[in-house]
């Protein structure tokens, strides 16, 4: 068989997504392992590269790395001393009970997905995405749009809730 | 051409290795970085699925960005809720966090 640019790139991507990823899990130090996150979202990003899905590979990258890492950032600063690493970071007896339930969905999904026949349909050339994304966003699926928003209102007021400093205990 | 087999394989490790994130790990950061990981497998799925199966219709792409906003106010929440509980309780080791109302 013949290894086409396409699949070496895929390795490449691959390898770099699921090393970074164990890094993420294993990692003593949390600040280490929330900067291999980072460089696993980015992984991620490049598999929808891959896949010809140019939107989502830049809404990976503005709100995986843009938001989501920078927010843990600052929950990690304001609830962790970060200099100290030497605390233990994960469970002690992590073989007994971690490793077998991951292994045994590893094995579940990879009998699925092997064994199922998917029925692939002959791909169509890359093509820009977002203009028609964009199009059955606010056509088809415009209800589960404002839904969308709607959740992400309610999310935000209740993060401010519940981060903010309650000084109402102190006055009454 | 890389087969759907090879996506979904990429996808299937990267959900183990977050389920053995959120198992093993005692910080309450560490487990929401294990659920994202998740949640980017779940999405890799979905557009590997909606390019394999349905070319034309870009569903898996409408449905992935869905699943990112979800996560995005799922961080948000939780990592309000783990400051909240560290204003409380003075750390985020959630095998010390037991108590229902202090």
């Amino acid at each position: 068989m013949q290894i086409t640019l396409q699949q070496f790139a895929f390795a490449a991507i691959a390898l770099l997504v699921l090393g970074s990823a164990v890094m993420v899990v294993t990692l003593k130090n949390i600040f280490h392992s929330l900067l291999f996150l980072a460089l696993s979202f980015l992984g991620v990003a490049g598999v929808y590269l891959l896949l010809s899905a140019d939107f989502l590979a830049a809404v990976q990258v503005l709100i995986y790395i843009g938001a989501i890492v920078v927010l843990m950032m600052f929950a990690l600063m304001l609830t962790h001393r970060v200099m100290t690493t030497n605390l233990s970071q994960t469970l002690g007896q992590w073989w007994v009970t971690s490793l077998p339930v991951a292994l045994g969905i590893l094995t579940i999904l990879f009998r699925v997905f092997v064994l199922y026949p998917w029925g692939v349909k002959a791909p169509v050339g890359a093509a820009p995405t977002t203009g028609i994304i964009g199009r059955t966003l606010l056509t088809k699926y415009v209800l589960p749009f404002e839904l969308a928003s709607i959740v992400l209102l309610v999310a935000m007021v209740g993060a401010i809730v519940l981060a903010k400093e309650d000084k109402l205990d102190d006055s009454a | 051409m890389i087969p759907l087999e090879w996506y979904l394989g990429l996808s299937a490790a990267l959900f183990s290795i977050g389920i053995f994130g959120v198992f093993s790990r005692r910080n309450a950061i560490g487990i929401l970085m294990g659920i994202e990981l998740m949640l980017n497998a779940a999405n890799i799925n979905l557009v590997a699925f909606g390019r394999f199966l349905h070319p034309t219709m870009l569903t898996g792409h409408v449905f992935a960005v869905f699943v990112m906003t979800v996560a995005a106010a799922e961080a948000a929440v939780g990592l309000a809720i783990i400051i909240a509980a560290y204003r409380n309780v003075g750390h985020i080791n959630v095998d010390k966090i037991s108590v229902m109302r202090w």
